[in-house]
């Protein structure tokens, strides 16, 4: 809420809206309002969500062969660095209310930078999926050390009309990843265990891998365009915040921001395990 | 609550009000003010109106003779994809709420604005930017899919589909913004002594719906980036020969698109309970029930969606599950029936325009929700799914019901809007014009599609050439009609008697402010009570209209 | 029971009236086809006769209320009265919560029937393509027509080639989905001999009202009889004509071409009279014998360089057909030795 205003005369707050009573109800309407808007976010996600699970349980084998081809490492590396920016973004949130202007650009200087990191790491696995062919629909086409050798049987399926091997559950998956490269440098020997971690028999990779890709470029695409719509809001505080515009009185706008990136790093930490820790 | 002395008239027309206090385009265009917006809606959505009404007309004068009349199969299939997508898109869900709520509500509150009146500017402009985009698509050959976008036929036609689903996804967004606003000002700007139940019918109707489309737009939002990222990229989500379902295009789509057709209706029904209880001068009957009843449709609105689907291949469980929650939708909205009916129950009933689009409203809802029980029964949905029963049902509730409410509400406010009185009986004459052709047009396709006639048919069989005919002349007559209204109301505005704050006698707050209302709505604080207590108010003849008697301090 | 049979009669007698001609349906509804269309008419006038008596009730209070109860004069005042009364209230809800109910449960029963085929039920494949059906019997016959018997369950088992169709048929009041990558069923039995309109009740695209068709309805001994003349696909055709006929109906040309490239298996061209060559050695000469052994028991000769997928035709191809086939793939082999044409083959 609001800090202490009794005594002042409001109405010569600059930041008070004609159509408002007070400071007070200015700044629930607008929290109200970003908590609304942030339920609308959540629905939004939550249809990929659902159609997530609708193609997960009616295709496990899908979800378990594709989801090896993620990176962990810098999966998890991204969940930190958000986590981390959330925790600079509530600073800054507190150096407004307690009006500390340099620690305030500082810290949304810092969750800035932190978004920056993420996208940039989100950039390297994208450009890694590119590069092996590792995309949705059609465009699915592993190469490289990546694909499963035609040799011993697998398929690619690049297109329904291709014949292919039918889904066997997964049970000959190929080696899991061990670094950005996805599939092992290791080539596929055709041996027979087919535990994690290790040496991958070839055999058949199932059915529309492709749709796994496609879900997974459309939910953590949506998503970096959230944290880019994120970083524009953040820079626009900065923006406001040169002239020590926010201070006890007036930091709703860093407050709402806040609760904006709060909620883009809460949609992430479901992304992960979803996506990265399959089991 | 203050003393107001009732014989001090509020300032003449023609002194300073919302509508002259400033002029030039960029004063409206960049307005704030929360009239101002609902004006600009207002002119907006009857625009599209008027465009989705051409194409109405198109597929009438087409289908009356059973092959080629005016056009090719293709353009057929483009002109009832537009008419649909139009008038749901860009006319009926923005409607009431964007162009009616968006005046009164602030009003109905006594407050100076709703909550987030920079949200409201942007809702207005993502709105333009939504419309026009949907309308480029025209431009760019049409679209053929269906206002429903129905995979895979949607995603492997070659038509404009991604532009026109690209213009509904920006319209969600106004849509959305609306809602957030109405929510928030409901909850944080209700004046002290205004408690939830205090408030009009009509804030409980937008208050509902607000809620809905906060909750389910953002599913249609998804729904349109998932069918466009389909055409798109190809990622197979819908696509059969991809490992795709298509049949979970339906399950995303209906589960915005049947709690959308609430946001059409439950504002209407607002209207509604706001109208029969001024036009009978008598409290209205069960406002509990009829406040619950909003919340109760909105929440179940949200349990149905699958009752689009029963013949798609859903289990049969799934099928008995939503034919049984579609009837328990129907209980509250039959409730209200009986409550404004009860409402005219030893009222002192006066017959003006208003009145008549609400009584023609419960004579073509009545119709339109009952037809829907048909519908809501698994086996005579069978039969009827994907025939003209299914469309004449929804021409009554979303036309019969929200369009004669739209138009009940646009007369009841016109003069607090403008400032002018209507020609009363033009009013009356066009009301019961539309009023008899929709039924000529309407009605008679219940019986051709209970005969089996499908719909989206650019060429049909011989035997039901009696029934289009019959319809697309009943559409001429509702043409006339909304022609001579539309005639009459841009009169009203040069030549219309000046109207007095309260011409009806409406017991909520906007009745006190001016006709049409300063630019911070009201001069003098308004005096709260109970909006339907109409005993505090007596007929002005000089004023033409209704006055607050003089009154002690009111105490609530 | 009484109360469907109240409810037939008062809808047959009081909606009776046929309007323009449309044979011996009611003023709502087609004639009743299939066995299913009684209940549910009966559920529809149920609904109706409910629907109409609360509507009527209604819309006679709107009227009488709106005229005594009018405004005589200016200014006037009604009366007080109550504004709410939980009785009523409670009393106006509970009524429509057992009618829907009742509506409710009588339409899931009816659908339950109505979803639920009988296990000897008689199987047709249905194809839904833009813009045509496309129905296959039990003994391979291909019709653009949906033929059945009377008084029999049939089963449809559908599926579309592109995108989402519907099989309507009216009489029968029966409508189900057909969605690629999927099969869908609908099942009925038609009581009434005659033909019945066929509608896609889907829209899909330019010609979605021309995807029509017709149910012909034939007593059960008159259907046999059909099926049998009609499945005759060499009826009325020369050996050669009727060997290409078998050609592109039994499914060879998936495989086979016509033009010397090889597809699936040997190409026809220049069949006839060759030397074939088999996997695992062996050799014979592609005469008659061998093309009826190649048909029947196709595993057990191939030929050197493809594989052994071809599927046994066994019970699915007459012996006529075998020899319309043999003449076909004389006419297309110039090792053939040349023969008279003889007449057409078979009635």
């Amino acid at each position: 809420m609001s800090t202490a205003h009794e005594g002042r005369d409001e109405h010569a707050d600059p930041h008070l809206q004609h159509h408002f009573g007070s400071m007070a109800q200015q700044y629930d309407s607008g929290k109200f309002g970003m908590w609304l808007f942030l339920v609308t976010e959540v629905l939004l996600f939550g249809g990929l969500f659902c159609a997530y699970a609708v193609y997960r349980a009616n295709h496990p084998e899908i979800f378990a062969y594709a989801h090896q081809f993620l990176d962990k490492t810098l999966g998890g590396l991204n969940t930190l660095v958000l986590i981390v920016s959330s925790l600079t973004m509530a600073m800054a949130v507190r150096c407004a209310q307690l009006g500390q202007q340099r620690r305030l650009k500082q810290m949304l200087a810092a969750t800035l930078l932190c978004a920056c990191v993420f996208l940039g790491v989100k950039g390297v696995e994208y450009e890694h999926k590119w590069k092996h062919g590792l995309l949705w629909g059609t465009r699915y086409a592993p190469q490289g050390e990546t694909a499963a050798p035609a040799a011993a049987g697998t398929q690619v399926e690049t297109t329904a009309a291709a014949a292919a091997a039918p889904a066997d559950g997964g049970t000959t998956l190929p080696h899991a990843a061990t670094g950005p490269e996805g599939l092992a440098d290791r080539p596929q020997a055709g041996h027979g265990d087919a535990a994690h971690g290790g040496h991958g028999p070839a055999g058949p990779a199932p059915r529309n891998v492709h749709l796994f890709f496609g879900i997974y470029f459309v939910m953590t695409g949506l998503h970096g365009i959230h944290v880019l719509a994120g970083m524009i809001a953040i820079v626009w505080l900065l923006r406001r915040s040169a002239s020590g515009e926010f201070g006890p009185g007036y930091f709703a706008p860093v407050d709402f921001v806040g609760l904006y990136w709060h909620l883009v790093d809460l949609i992430w930490i479901f992304l992960f395990p979803l996506l990265y820790l399959i089991h | 609550m203050s003393t107001h002395d009732a014989t001090t008239a509020p300032p003449a027309a023609g002194e300073a009000n919302y509508l002259n206090c400033s002029h030039g385009f960029r004063s409206w265009f960049f307005t704030l003010d929360h009239k101002r917006i609902g004006v600009m809606y207002l002119a907006s959505i009857l625009s599209f109106f008027l465009l989705g009404g051409i194409l109405a007309l198109l597929i009438r004068t087409e289908l009356l003779t059973p092959t080629r009349t005016l056009m090719s199969a293709d353009d057929y299939n483009k002109v009832f994809t537009l008419h649909g997508a139009i008038m749901i898109f860009l006319f009926i869900i923005p409607g009431i709420p964007a162009a009616l709520g968006n005046f009164v509500l602030p009003l109905m509150l006594g407050a100076k604005d709703v909550a987030l009146p920079r949200l409201n500017l942007a809702s207005y402009h993502l709105y333009l930017v939504g419309a026009l985009i949907a309308v480029l698509s025209i431009v760019q050959g049409g679209v053929d899919a269906g206002w429903t976008f129905y995979a895979p036929y949607s995603t492997t036609t070659n038509t404009a589909v991604v532009t026109l689903t690209f213009g509904v996804f920006v319209l969600g967004f106004s849509s959305v913004f609306t809602g957030l606003n109405f929510i928030v000002t409901m909850h944080k700007m209700r004046p002290a002594g205004m408690g939830w139940f205090d408030m009009p019918l009509m804030l409980w109707a937008l208050y509902a719906t607000s809620i809905i489309q906060v909750l389910a737009t953002p599913i249609l939002g998804i729904t349109m980036v998932l069918l466009i990222v389909e055409r798109v990229m190809g990622i197979g989500i819908f696509d059969p020969a991809l490992g795709g379902d298509p049949v979970l295009y339906q399950h995303f789509f209906w589960f915005y698109s049947h709690p959308a057709v609430y946001i059409m209706i439950l504002p209407a029904m607002g209207i509604i309970s706001e109208v029969v209880s001024v036009f009978s001068r008598k409290h209205i009957f069960g406002y509990r029930a009829i406040a619950y009843s909003s919340i109760a449709i909105a929440a179940f609105s949200f349990l149905v969606w699958g009752h689009h689907m029963f013949t798609s291949g859903q289990s049969e469980l799934m099928n008995m599950i939503f034919s049984a929650l579609t009837f328990s939708v129907s209980i509250p909205s039959a409730v209200k029936m009986f409550n404004w009916l009860s409402t005219m129950y030893k009222g002192s009933i006066r017959f003006d325009t208003p009145m008549i689009y609400a009584l023609s409203f419960m004579f073509l809802f009545g119709i339109g929700g009952l037809t829907g029980l048909f519908l809501g029964s698994l086996a005579t949905d069978v039969h009827l799914h994907d025939t003209y029963f299914v469309v004449a049902h929804f021409h009554y509730v979303m036309f019969g019901g929200t369009v004669i409410a739209f138009l009940a509400g646009l007369h009841y406010w016109w003069p607090k809007m403008f400032g002018r009185m209507y020609d009363e009986k033009w009013g009356r004459i066009s009301a019961i014009i539309i009023s008899v052709g929709f039924n000529i047009t309407f009605f008679t396709q219940f019986v051709m599609g209970s005969q089996g006639m499908p719909r989206r048919y650019y060429a049909y069989v011989d035997k039901f050439e009696p029934y289009h005919v019959i319809s697309s002349l009943g559409s001429y007559l509702m043409a006339a009609g909304f022609f001579m209204t539309a005639w009459y109301l841009v009169k009203s505005l040069y030549r219309g008697r000046p109207a007095p704050a309260n011409p009806w006698g409406g017991g909520s707050l906007e009745w006190q402010a001016a006709s049409p209302p300063v630019m911070h709505n009201f001069t003098d604080e308004p005096v709260g009570g109970d909006p339907y207590d109409y005993s505090n108010q007596a007929y002005d003849p000089a004023l033409g209209g209704y006055v607050l008697r003089k009154t002690e301090v009111s105490d609530r | 029971m009484i109360l469907s049979g109240l409810v037939n009669t008062l809808s047959v007698r009081g909606a009776g009236v046929p309007f323009l001609a449309t044979g011996d349906g009611t003023f709502w509804l087609p004639v009743r086809a299939s066995e299913a269309a009684g209940t549910v008419d009966n559920l529809f006038y149920f609904i109706f006769w409910i629907s109409l008596f609360f509507f009527t009730l209604l819309m006679a209070l709107l009227a009488i209320f709106a005229v005594r109860y009018r405004r005589r004069r200016e200014g006037e005042e009604p009366e007080p009265s109550p504004s709410h009364n939980l009785a009523v209230e409670v009393v106006w809800t509970a009524i429509p919560v057992l009618l829907v109910a009742a509506i409710f449960w009588f339409g899931f029963q009816a659908y339950v029937d109505m979803s639920t085929p009988p296990l000897d039920a008689y199987q047709i494949q249905v194809t839904g393509q833009k813009w045509k059906w496309t129905f296959t019997y039990p003994n391979g016959y291909v019709d653009e027509l949906l033929h059945v018997p009377a008084d029999r369950p049939v089963q449809l088992v559908m599926t579309s080639q592109d995108v989402i169709h519907s099989l309507s048929i009216p009489a029968f009041r029966i409508k189900r989905d057909l969605v690629p990558g999927r099969y869908s069923k609908a099942w009925f039995t038609a009581v009434r001999p005659g033909d019945y309109d066929l509608y896609c009740a889907e829209y899909c695209g330019t010609q979605h009202s021309s995807m029509l068709s017709t149910v012909k309805v034939l007593p059960p001994e008159e259907f046999d009889a059909w099926l049998r003349e009609h499945s005759d696909i060499l009826s009325g055709l020369t050996p050669v004509e009727g060997g290409e006929r078998v050609y592109n109906v039994l499914g060879c040309k998936q495989c086979h071409t016509l033009d010397g490239a090889a597809g699936v298996g040997p190409t026809f061209r220049n069949l006839f009279g060759s030397e074939r060559s088999f996997k695992g050695g062996g050799r014979a000469l592609a005469d008659e014998n061998y093309v009826r052994n190649s048909v029947l028991d196709p595993q057990s000769q191939v030929v050197q360089g493809f594989e052994p997928v071809m599927p046994t035709f066994k019970g699915r191809i007459k012996d006529q057909e075998i020899t319309a086939l043999i003449a076909f793939l004389k006419s297309l082999s110039e090792h053939a030795p040349r023969e008279e044409a003889p007449a057409a083959v078979g009635p």
